[in-house]
């Protein structure tokens, strides 16, 4: 490159090629560095200590761990979230699919059914948990107004019933969260080019067919997105299960965020909190490193 | 508009003052009561002539404690605040956050005008004082409505044992035996049976010795068995959201009983209920003659700023003077943790209690700085499950208690 009439070297090579870029990209660069790994790397290393209302570096191998495995609220609280996020995952991704679809029958007042439907992910999750907590609850919510209409054996207890509250929960967040994924998905739904569809009608290919091989596959990476946001939803669930049940009744709708939270603010273990914190970043790695291999495998078909 | 301008007078005349420092105090009283009570604590300071800036944090002490407790951690230190007694507290004391007030105690004598003498040994560390005890509030009452019992042909319990043989009675008239609140006032009602039935020589044991042979002793058992009892008998859907929809249900006898500590003589009061007449109040729950001494302290902070040390030295002798002591706790409904002060103001059940803290055999050692917050909130843990869950036997809830005080600090 000497044609150019600018220096060489390693040091140009690193720091001064494409010097405006990466001025840009070092913040994000710090940012992954510090926050992401540094971060991660404390809170992990912490875990293995007797930290308690302030850091130590007092180090006691896996007993935060055997504590944390043994403990009957912890173990609650991982079947809870798997519960809630099986159901609440499926059931968001198909009802949505299913209302994205519908809405894309070029419907009148599409807007405003869109707006509807949207309108309940504009709430926060405390005031979504308190209003249905209102709803649900069976001493003036719906169970007692459906007794003063006459129907004296009607019961929806949920809320204070141990082995329903996983349901409330699910209610009101799919409540929220169905609408989300609609607009999302009818976005990539739009997204599909009109050609596909009339080829498809001179083929003679049945609708419901044409979504299910075409469509769909088509639309793989607004089905990530949808899935990775959702997904991420799940894991950081804990203000809904605040504001709608505060993790009772008992502990039987208890959270693993609510756990780490209780446990570093509240009880002041760090610890404990930390240790329970990396088992839920461990969980998601083991779910998401599998998926990216698959997803960025070399593919020689292409 | 002219509110505005008088503050903003206030304010410029507040500079002008020389001697004037600005002390913020972080605290957690927030409901009618409580506010006015702290009012009174803000216009006695700013009399001296300095200013409360007043740092009121909603929610509940489970709250705020955090907040506080990362604010100091964090270097941005408050002036004076409220704070949970307790080992959290002690933490930040060994770790040299906390002002040692040991001159202005020993000046104003604290040790021999506070009593009983365990409401001020919690804020002695290694000979040194490092909080200000406000108020003594005990936990260990349980609150019935006469008339529920009265009305439907029943006596009125003296004792637990009589209320317990009663709720089969009350559920048969369709009222709610044992009315409970969230989820901290069911660990609340265990914390008084356990002293209560297993005794204080029990909870010591365990509580101050970490001794998992008493946890496995007759006398616990007992005290998990008669928590089983209320479990059995009681209704889920009853369950209230805020502790004092609870003590309300027995105000308007909807329930008969509700174990809850004296500051529930506040909802008495304010629904027109006279002591003895509408309600009783059996300290240790009719088992055995026990108060027990919490309450409310102020620490303070270290700060870098000398002014503002010697303004929260000022706050500190001035909380425990004899007006603030009562000007203070005739709104809060508490007691003055002083002796010397007239309580002659005192209803009925508040006599009870001030009969007791004269006795020292009838006073429970404060418990609650013996466990680290962690342990408080293994066992609440526990508790919560015990009590919503009915197939965890009180031989299951015994084992797992033992694990907890095992692994104790």
């Amino acid at each position: 490159m000497r044609t150019t009439g600018r220096p060489t070297g390693f040091f140009h090579d690193l720091f001064l090629r494409n010097f405006s870029s990466k001025l840009a990209v070092t913040p994000m660069v710090l940012t992954v560095l510090v926050i992401f790994i540094g971060c991660t790397a404390w809170t992990v290393t912490y875990s293995f200590t007797n930290s308690r209302l302030l850091p130590s570096l007092d180090f006691i191998g896996f007993d935060q761990y055997v504590r944390l495995f043994k403990d009957s609220r912890w173990q609650t609280s991982v079947r809870n979230i798997a519960i809630y996020g099986v159901f609440s995952l499926t059931f968001t991704m198909v009802v949505g699919f299913l209302l994205a679809v519908l809405m894309d029958q070029k419907i009148r007042f599409e807007s405003v059914f869109r707006t509807v439907y949207l309108y309940p992910f504009a709430l926060s999750f405390i005031v979504t948990g308190l209003v249905w907590q209102w709803i649900m609850n069976p001493a003036f919510g719906l169970q007692e107004s459906v007794r003063n209409l006459g129907w004296a054996g009607f019961t929806f207890d949920w809320l204070t019933n141990r082995n329903m509250v996983i349901g409330a929960l699910l209610i009101a967040g799919i409540w929220q969260g169905t609408g989300f994924v609609m607009v999302l998905l009818l976005a990539g739904l739009r997204s599909v080019d009109e050609e596909v569809w009339k080829a498809a009608r001179v083929d003679g290919i049945p609708t419901w067919r044409t979504y299910i091989s075409i469509i769909i596959p088509m639309m793989r990476g607004t089905f990530v997105t949808t899935f990775v946001i959702v997904g991420s939803g799940i894991v950081r669930l804990y203000d809904l299960v605040v504001a709608l049940t505060g993790g009772g009744p008992g502990i039987s709708s208890e959270v693993p965020t609510k756990y780490v939270f209780n446990y570093m603010f509240g009880a002041g273990n760090i610890g404990q909190g930390l240790a329970a914190s990396t088992v839920m970043l461990l969980t998601v790695l083991i779910i998401l490193i599998p998926w990216a291999f698959y997803e960025f495998r070399p593919r020689r078909d292409r | 508009m002219k509110k505005f301008a008088a503050a903003a007078l206030a304010a410029a005349l507040m500079c002008g003052t020389a001697m004037a420092t600005d002390l913020e105090v972080t605290h957690w009283w927030v409901s009618g009561g409580e506010a006015a009570a702290v009012a009174e604590l803000a216009k006695a300071f700013d009399a001296e002539g300095d200013h409360w800036v007043d740092g009121a944090i909603a929610g509940s002490g489970s709250t705020a404690n955090p907040i506080i407790i990362s604010r100091i951690l964090g270097g941005n230190p408050m002036g004076a605040t409220q704070m949970n007694t307790g080992r959290d507290a002690e933490e930040l004391i060994q770790a040299g956050l906390m002002q040692d007030l040991s001159e202005v105690a020993t000046a104003e004598h604290w040790a021999d005008v506070i009593r009983p003498a365990s409401v001020f040994a919690p804020c002695q560390v290694d000979g040194k004082v490092y909080c200000v005890p406000v108020n003594i509030h005990s936990n260990n009452w349980l609150w019935l409505n006469r008339h529920v019992f009265l009305d439907n042909g029943l006596e009125v319990p003296t004792t637990w044992d009589q209320f317990v043989d009663s709720f089969p009675a009350l559920k048969d008239k369709g009222i709610i035996p044992l009315s409970m609140g969230p989820a901290w006032t069911v660990t609340h009602a265990w914390n008084q049976i356990f002293v209560d039935i297993a005794g204080p020589e029990v909870q010591q044991e365990i509580y101050r010795d970490k001794s998992v042979d008493a946890v496995r002793s007759d006398d616990f058992k007992a005290a998990l068995q008669a928590f089983a009892d209320v479990r059995d008998s009681f209704d889920p859907a009853t369950q209230t959201g805020l502790w004092n929809e609870a003590t309300n249900l027995v105000i308007t006898g909807q329930a008969a009983g509700n174990i809850m500590g004296d500051w529930a003589q506040g909802e008495f009061a304010v629904a027109g209920k006279v002591a003895g007449e509408d309600y009783d109040c059996l300290p240790g729950l009719g088992v055995r003659e026990l108060v027990d001494t919490g309450g409310d302290s102020f620490y303070f902070p270290k700060n870098e700023d000398p002014e503002i040390t010697a303004a929260q030295l000022r706050l500190a002798k001035l909380l425990l003077s004899p007006d603030v002591q009562v000007a203070f706790n005739l709104k809060k409904g508490s007691t003055p943790v002083r002796g010397d002060v007239d309580t002659s103001t005192a209803n009925a059940c508040m006599q009870k209690a001030l009969k007791l803290f004269a006795d020292p055999t009838k006073v429970l050692p404060a418990s609650e700085s013996q466990l680290t917050s962690d342990t408080q909130q293994q066992i609440e843990d526990l508790i919560s499950e015990f009590f919503s869950d009915h197939s965890i036997t009180v031989d299951d809830a015994q084992n797992r208690f033992a694990d907890i005080i095992a692994s104790a600090q």
